[in-house]
């Protein structure tokens, strides 16, 4: 080996190892190359935009996002009308995303909850009517439960006329579900703040009082204080800001519609109906496991230890499940936010649709996309960079 | 202490009554869910059953068989799908044959299948009398496969090797020849034509197989000591995890035109494969790292005492073990892709689901018939997905993995 490489001229070799040989020359020559490779893979196909862009008409920058949208948009939380642009279109767009998901995700864990403790119900028959609605749910794809959900429920509910109406009142027709509702008045936003305030106090006096039993051993329920506060200043402000910010509106039957009352549209209905029952399954899932984790004999010390059952489940049981549980829920919030782009398909406007109409109109393909994707990446890395911090801190708190 | 010992004797086995006290009416609460719970049944049962039976109009459904099953592929060239599923049958029974266990289970319930589509209570009109002998003759093949499979000394990796050239051949057979000499005998079929159950089992297939080189690639990358390469890897599979699958499919279908030069045309099943393959392959790679990072560091070490280099290391200790850790991983990815092959229908392929919709369409008289069609197509999925995951519990079992 020595004798080979000696014989070698000096510049081809490191150490007295021939270079092709080196472990750390190979390494860095790898590096380059694969570098080079991507880098010209890129360079290939902007290139290639970029000459279709001139010999086409392409629009690639985004001072489109200035220009009027001109197209309607169904349904949308803001003030929307097609003179606005093309950027608050987008945000329009993202507003009901958002809209979506969070709905979706607060009603998708009551019912993943629901159906994880009719899973883990001693009842035979309660267990298995759970098991059931799990395995069936999860192995159909959700498009074809969105499409039945949309084309064959809410596309067949009866004319506005012949609405079914439920207590409440509750009226289900075509057109969507009205109903009583509160509708935010021109006071709304500053009682929102005092809202804010209040939950950062209830927080801050809940933490103190904590703090303060752990240290003196006396209860002084921070819980309890802690809720109270926040709704005191709440109260106060509905109060302090004169006209009250919420009102309740009821539908009422006019003559081609309903007027009044707060409404969701069938599209939305169907979306989120499809996305609750299809990410349930999934979270019943999630939960089960994570409550199953929890061992028998930690329990079983909890209440040698004199705590009552519900103390048992909010002190030992709920934070070793969550910690197993926390996870998985949150990818699977994840995939239901994205799961939302579906909504393409039986037309409820979201953050897609709205691109995708704006290119169907007006073009700028490759803007538009990469502003979409680069959106729901911004979601999944948020989400995920909340993920790893929880994670850290539950470790933390492990040893 | 010792008389409780003595008097100890095993529970009896629990009589129906005791299973029912203990599950059903242990307690007043407990007695109220099963009454709610059997209320429940009866009504939704009864409901379910009277649509199924009486009030839903299943003409949509039972016209149309052929098109749920291949799309618009035209009749007159049918018989290369006939082919390719005698190919599949008779492989089936020799994998049977030859590996038993879930293989076997797997003919077997191919087999029976059949068997019912030959039987289906339909009007010869929809389901003809030859289609039905063609099902008939391939339960033969099957049992004709198992046979040989158990009689012949054929080796695993020969039958491994088999399945890929069917599955060459299925392409093959499917999209047939450009070439003028042989057009005659097997003409261009375009893959605008190709649709239904077909097409979706084409595109999870196709899409499995071609995101694993790729996603153990990713995942080795991802693993790698090079920081370059690591942070492209890493990039790669965050940035395709992060978007919904949909935006990905846009993107190969409509946008991966105008990042090519204008005389490179691919074809649209094989831009949304590639949107599929991209996708399923970041996933992959997140699934073989899991197989990865299972592997005590103690192998690699010994591997390297026994003076392994870095590649024979990866190939011959690592990776076999990693990737059995992965297989039920990755049955299930291909259960889920095979799902997300619905998503298909955004860009304009006629797979199961658009399939579906242009039939409703097609006929005025099933405009309104959307819960029959798709009702069936969600049982059509299930059924799939549903024996698929079977299929992987056992092979989980098999392998042994839970036991570990």
């Amino acid at each position: 080996m020595t004798t080979s490489s000696s014989s070698l001229p000096r510049f081809l070799t490191r150490k007295g190892v021939p270079l092709w040989r080196d472990v750390v020359v190979l390494q860095w020559v790898a590096q380059i190359i694969s570098a080079l490779l991507v880098l010209g893979f890129l360079w290939f196909f902007i290139s290639n935009v970029l000459t279709a862009a001139e010999a086409r008409g392409l629009g690639l920058g985004l001072n489109f996002l200035r220009s009027a949208a001109g197209f309607p948009i169904a349904e949308s939380p803001v003030p929307y009308d097609p003179s606005r642009t093309f950027g608050y279109a987008l945000w329009v767009g993202f507003l009901n995303t958002l809209k979506v998901s969070v709905v979706g995700i607060v009603l998708a864990t009551l019912l993943g909850l629901a159906a994880a403790l009719a899973r883990l119900s001693s009842n035979w028959l309660v267990s298995n009517i759970a098991g059931a609605y799990i395995n069936v749910i999860r192995n159909i794809p959700l498009l074809v439960q969105l499409v039945l959900w949309y084309f064959a429920v809410f596309q067949r509910l009866p004319a506005v006329h012949d609405a079914l109406a439920l207590p409440g009142p509750i009226y289900i027709s075509q057109r969507g579900l009205y109903m009583v509702g509160p509708q935010p008045t021109g006071t709304f936003g500053v009682w929102l703040l005092f809202v804010a305030v209040g939950l950062m106090l209830g927080y801050a006096l809940h933490r103190y009082l904590l703090s303060y039993q752990v240290r003196t051993g006396h209860n002084r329920y921070p819980l309890l204080v802690g809720l109270l506060a926040a709704a005191g200043v709440a109260l106060l402000g509905w109060f302090a800001v004169g006209a009250a910010p919420l009102q309740l509106t009821t539908p009422v039957l006019g003559r081609f519609n309903f007027e009044g009352g707060v409404r969701l549209t069938p599209e939305f209905a169907a979306l989120l109906v499809g996305l609750v029952v299809y990410t349930g399954a999934f979270i019943a899932e999630v939960m089960r496991a994570g409550i199953q984790a929890v061992q028998k004999g930690q329990v079983e010390a909890a209440k040698s230890l004199g705590l009552n059952p519900f103390q048992t489940l909010r002190l030992v049981v709920l934070p070793l499940a969550l910690r197993v549980i926390i996870p998985p829920l949150i990818s699977q919030y994840l995939n239901l936010t994205k799961n939302s782009s579906l909504a393409i398909v039986i037309g409820y406007a979201d953050l897609f649709f709205v691109g995708r109409t704006i290119i169907n109109q007006a073009g700028y393909a490759v803007p538009v996309f990469l502003l979409i994707m680069a959106i729901y990446l911004a979601l999944s890395l948020l989400t995920s960079a909340v993920l790893n911090l929880y994670n850290r801190r539950v470790q933390l708190v492990e040893r | 202490m010792s008389a409780a010992v003595e008097s100890f004797t095993p529970p009896a086995r629990p009589g129906p009554m005791r299973w029912l006290k203990k599950n059903l009416f242990s307690s007043w609460l407990n007695t109220l869910l099963t009454i709610a719970s059997v209320a429940f049944i009866v009504v939704a049962g009864l409901a379910l059953g009277r649509w199924i039976l009486v009030v839903a109009d299943w003409s949509p459904v039972v016209e149309n068989l052929r098109l749920y099953a291949v799309g618009p592929y035209p009749a007159e060239q049918m018989w290369r799908v006939w082919v390719i599923v005698a190919m599949v049958s008779f492989l089936a029974g020799v994998s049977g044959g030859r590996w038993g266990g879930i293989a076997r289970t797997f003919a077997l319930a191919l087999a029976v299948a059949y068997g019912l589509l030959v039987i289906l209570p339909i009007s010869l009109e929809y389901l003809p009398l030859a289609s039905r002998l063609r099902l008939a003759g391939n339960i033969l093949t099957v049992g004709l496969g198992f046979l040989l499979g158990r009689r012949l000394a054929i080796k695993g990796y020969q039958l491994a090797l088999a399945w890929a050239i069917s599955f060459l051949l299925t392409l093959l057979l499917l999209g047939g020849m450009r070439n003028a000499a042989l057009a005659p005998y097997l003409p261009l079929v375009e893959s605008g034509r190709w649709g239904g159950l077909l097409l979706t089992f084409l595109l999870a297939i196709v899409g499995i197989v071609a995101s694993f080189p790729i996603g153990v690639l990713l995942a080795l990358g991802r693993q790698s000591s090079l920081p370059v390469v690591k942070a492209l890897c890493v990039v790669f599979i965050e940035t395709v995890r992060g978007v919904p699958l949909v935006t990905l499919l846009f993107m190969t279908s409509i946008l991966l035109p105008l990042f090519l030069p204008p005389e490179v045309r691919i074809d649209r099943v094989l831009r949304a494969v590639l949107g599929m393959t991209l996708f399923a392959a970041a996933y992959m790679a997140e699934n073989v790292r899991g197989g990865l990072q299972s592997i005590p560091s103690g192998q690699v070490e010994a591997a390297k005492a026994m003076g392994l280099n870095g590649w024979q290391t990866m190939l011959l200790i690592v990776l076999p073990q990693a990737l059995r850790v992965v297989i039920p991983a990755i049955v299930g990815q291909f259960i889920a892709l095979f799902m997300d092959t619905t998503l298909a229908v955004v860009v304009g392929l006629l797979e199961l689901l658009a399939i579906g919709r242009a039939i409703i369409n097609s006929n005025p008289q099933w405009l309104l018939l959307d819960k029959e069609v798709f009702g069936f197509i969600a049982l059509v999925f299930w059924v799939f997905t549903f024996a698929m995951a079977y299929a992987s519990r056992r092979v989980e079992a098999a392998v042994g993995l839970g036991k570990r």
